[in-house]
């Protein structure tokens, strides 16, 4: 359809020397119209991404009173501080533990799935997606009931075997316990339908190759659905680090960093002290750190990924 | 009888002068103020408390013909801070917004000064506490105007019978109704003994120990007590002091008598406590009465309000004052300082104490013996020392008297609560004092 339109376009506008290169005019007015179809979500982009990006690198680069530059001044200031590393091992172990644990859930529940046979396998499908098509902020509170301090209905049940009561979120072991099983309830899902997605891509010659062969379940998992899943087992890691790393709601809702700080991590730590403290340039270069983080990761892991592309 | 010639002169000035009366008359504060008014009220959690503040502003805005439309924004979820901050950005927004505790020192370059507001309110309904002082001026300028809703009082919220039953205190006699309270003996070592007892017959003290307001609000009341500041007002850190000893060495006794779960309440932890049954004092303002005059009236009819335990240094109690900014780049100046004149009115005041059911505390010396809280119940008169009326306790704010911008951080970051709760759960007295030292100098950063 574009081509008729750039076809039509070409002939109503060309000039005599412009017919010689036809065939290259068209290829870049096939690429005009390409840029004008990406064009609204590169505007929406350019608004909502970019700009509070580029502003947020402006906000850190100002003092308090957000009245004088000071260049790298915030970031120096936060290499200072106790509470700045522990925020920063802490994200890393919440990040690192949920994505390790969100893919492990994932991949196990895909083969459940990937097995059932396939006339109940749509209502599976949708149920193991409820967690995380909920909006976060709502479920999260479920959660937090389910926590509370005082009336937790998991140490009520807990409490006729004779166990707890626990302080899920008052203790700092079990705080991060919580926050972290929270964000892998609600995030292996989407590994799931991920990891299902794959599987199904995996051709059956492969596994009936690998059978006549003498190969044992662990074999086929080993030499012949993990290869076939590597790229996307890699975006899929890369993408939930990401989220992870940034999540906000969940900590948030949960523990709102505590106790002590000791389950604060990037965002709600740059929320307590941008807002919260009014220190909007100190919170916007807590939450630039995760930047330099995530782009390592991204670097290692795209790069994987393009290099088996390449392979292939 | 001579008939006055009109001047040519005579006539351009009058025409000059009608034209300019004309133009401005929309902005003269009083009864010729019109236009457009944008006004952002903090959400009260009293059902039926908008209506008042609804009803009186548009009372005003008939009698001024001015257009006004009002957001009611929760303060759930740091909403409000968050509206404050995006306004202040983006330098537009509503014309008035009402703010709490720290935000108008944190934001006063951009608010309008509203002594001409204040003054004239404080000379009708009487002198304004310390604290209002401390959190609402700045070099004798009044950056925001003292609100009655929202602004309250974090006294105890105890259980009569409990605390009789197992402290042997009655908190009636204490706090009588219609006279002054005889609360010497009420002192923290008092307090200490009553939690201690209480905890041990299973209705121990709701005080949290998390990083929300009323767990902050209480800590800093228990380290006023002791005179114990972590800096001063003059900007000096005075952590490793004797009084922050001794302080830190109290609410480690206490804490053992708190609810294990402690640490993680947030500000409906206490409230939830309260109305549950599980406990036999809170720290709160009638919210917590309030809510189970509705759910749990057994229970509501056994809690008294009244003042906070004493300690070496005198007795104080936490305050929350709420203000309506009023922003410099406010469309409407004239108009927005004539509706706030009119909302601090003696009959305004008492309108909306009355609509919150008493929750809501004027700012004001003469306003705080009004027949609503001697006539809410049941039990009759639990309100009644609620607004400090016999002025026996010290008003105070958590992390004052540091210069405020520094005492918000230590307010919003809740060193005090996480300082007491580091040495409670063993941390060295001088570590934990180190900890909160190194954090408080981080907040020093202009």
């Amino acid at each position: 359809m574009a081509d008729v339109i750039v076809e039509h376009g070409r002939v109503v506008g060309t000039t005599g020397a412009r017919k010689r290169t036809g065939l290259h005019n068209a290829l870049r007015r096939k690429s005009m119209v390409a840029f004008f179809l990406t064009l609204p979500l590169i505007v929406l982009i350019a608004l909502f991404v970019l700009y509070p990006a580029l502003f947020s690198m402006h906000l850190a680069t100002l003092n308090k009173s957000m009245q004088k530059f000071v260049g790298f001044g915030n970031f120096t200031f936060l290499f200072k501080r106790e509470t700045f590393w522990m925020v920063v091992k802490q994200s890393c172990i919440f990040a690192i533990t949920a994505v390790i644990f969100k893919a492990l859930i994932g991949f196990i529940v895909a083969h459940f799935v990937h097995n059932i046979p396939a006339k109940g396998q749509r209502k599976w499908r949708g149920m193991l997606l409820v967690p995380w098509v909920i909006p976060p902020a709502m479920s999260t509170l479920a959660w937090l009931w389910l926590f509370d301090p005082s009336y937790s209905a998991f140490n009520y049940t807990l409490s006729f075997f004779g166990v707890g009561p626990i302080p899920w979120l008052g203790d700092a072991a079990w705080a991060r316990f919580s926050v972290i099983l929270v964000n892998v309830w609600y995030g292996s899902p989407f590994f799931m339908i991920m990891y299902l997605a794959a599987l199904k891509s995996v051709p059956d010659q492969l596994y009936e190759a690998a059978a006549i062969d003498g190969a044992n379940w662990w074999q086929k998992i080993w030499y012949v659905t993990l290869p076939m899943m590597r790229n996307i087992i890699a975006i899929t890691t890369l993408f939930s680090l990401i989220v992870t790393f940034a999540n906000f709601d969940i900590v948030r809702i949960l523990t709102s960093g505590g106790p002590l700080d000791q389950t604060q991590i990037f965002a709600t730590y740059a929320f307590r002290v941008g807002i919260e403290s009014n220190d909007i340039p100190l919170g916007a270069s807590v939450s630039l750190f995760m930047v330099p983080i995530l782009a390592v990761a991204a670097i290692f892991i795209l790069r994987d990924v393009s290099k088996r592309g390449n392979e292939a | 009888m001579s008939r006055k010639k009109l001047t040519r002169r005579q006539f351009v000035a009058a025409t000059a002068m009608s034209s300019a009366a004309l133009i401005t008359a929309p902005y003269v504060r009083g009864a010729y103020a019109a236009g457009k008014l944008s006004i952002g009220f903090w959400d009260h959690w009293v059902p039926g408390a908008n209506d008042s503040s609804r009803a009186l502003v548009n009372e005003w805005a008939a009698k001024e013909k001015v257009e006004v439309s009002i957001d009611y924004i929760t303060s759930n979820n740091k909403k409000i801070e968050l509206t404050v901050a995006a306004e202040a950005q983006a330098k537009s927004g509503h014309d008035i917004l009402q703010m709490y505790t720290w935000w108008p020192h944190a934001y006063a370059e951009q608010l309008e000064p509203v002594n001409d507001v204040v003054e004239p309110a404080i000379k009708q309904n009487g002198e304004v506490n310390g604290t209002v002082k401390y959190l609402g001026q700045a070099a004798g300028k009044w950056l925001a105007v003292p609100a009655t809703p929202g602004s309250q009082i974090k006294g105890p919220c105890s259980r009569i019978d409990l605390m009789k039953k197992h402290a042997g205190i009655d908190v009636t006699e204490l706090y009588p109704v219609g006279g002054p309270p005889k609360a010497d003996s009420w002192n923290m070592d008092t307090f200490l003994k009553a939690a201690e007892a209480c905890q041990k017959a299973g209705f121990a003290f709701g005080i949290g120990l998390g990083e929300t307001t009323d767990s902050v609000d209480t800590a800093g009341a228990i380290f006023q007590s002791f005179g114990a500041e972590l800096v001063n007002a003059k900007g000096d850190l005075t952590v490793k002091t004797d009084q922050v000893r001794q302080a830190l060495e109290y609410y480690k006794k206490l804490i053992a008598f708190l609810p294990p779960d402690a640490p993680s309440w947030d500000d409906a932890s206490n409230n939830k406590w309260l109305i549950s049954g599980r406990g036999a004092l809170i720290m709160n303002p009638p919210s917590a009465w309030a809510v189970a005059k509705r759910d749990a009236p057994q229970v509501a009819e056994q809690c008294w309000t009244h003042g906070f335990p004493a300690g070496p240094k005198g007795r104080f109690a936490p305050y929350l004052p709420y203000y309506w900014g009023l922003w410099s780049f406010s469309k409407n100046k004239e108009a927005a300082k004539s509706l706030l004149t009119y909302l601090s009115q003696s009959s305004s005041i008492e309108k909306f104490v009355a609509a919150s059911g008493g929750y809501d505390l004027p700012a004001y010396a003469n306003m705080t013996t009004l027949k609503t809280w001697a006539e809410e119940g049941p039990p009759k008169g639990t309100l009644y020392h609620y607004p400090n009326p016999y002025n026996h306790q010290t008003l105070s704010i958590a992390a004052s008297p540091a210069p405020p911008k520094i005492a918000q951080q230590i307010y919003a970051q809740a060193t005090l609560t996480k300082m007491a709760l580091r040495f409670a759960q063993g941390e060295k007295m001088e570590t934990a004092l180190a900890w909160a030292e190194g954090e408080c100098e981080g907040f020093m950063r202009s």
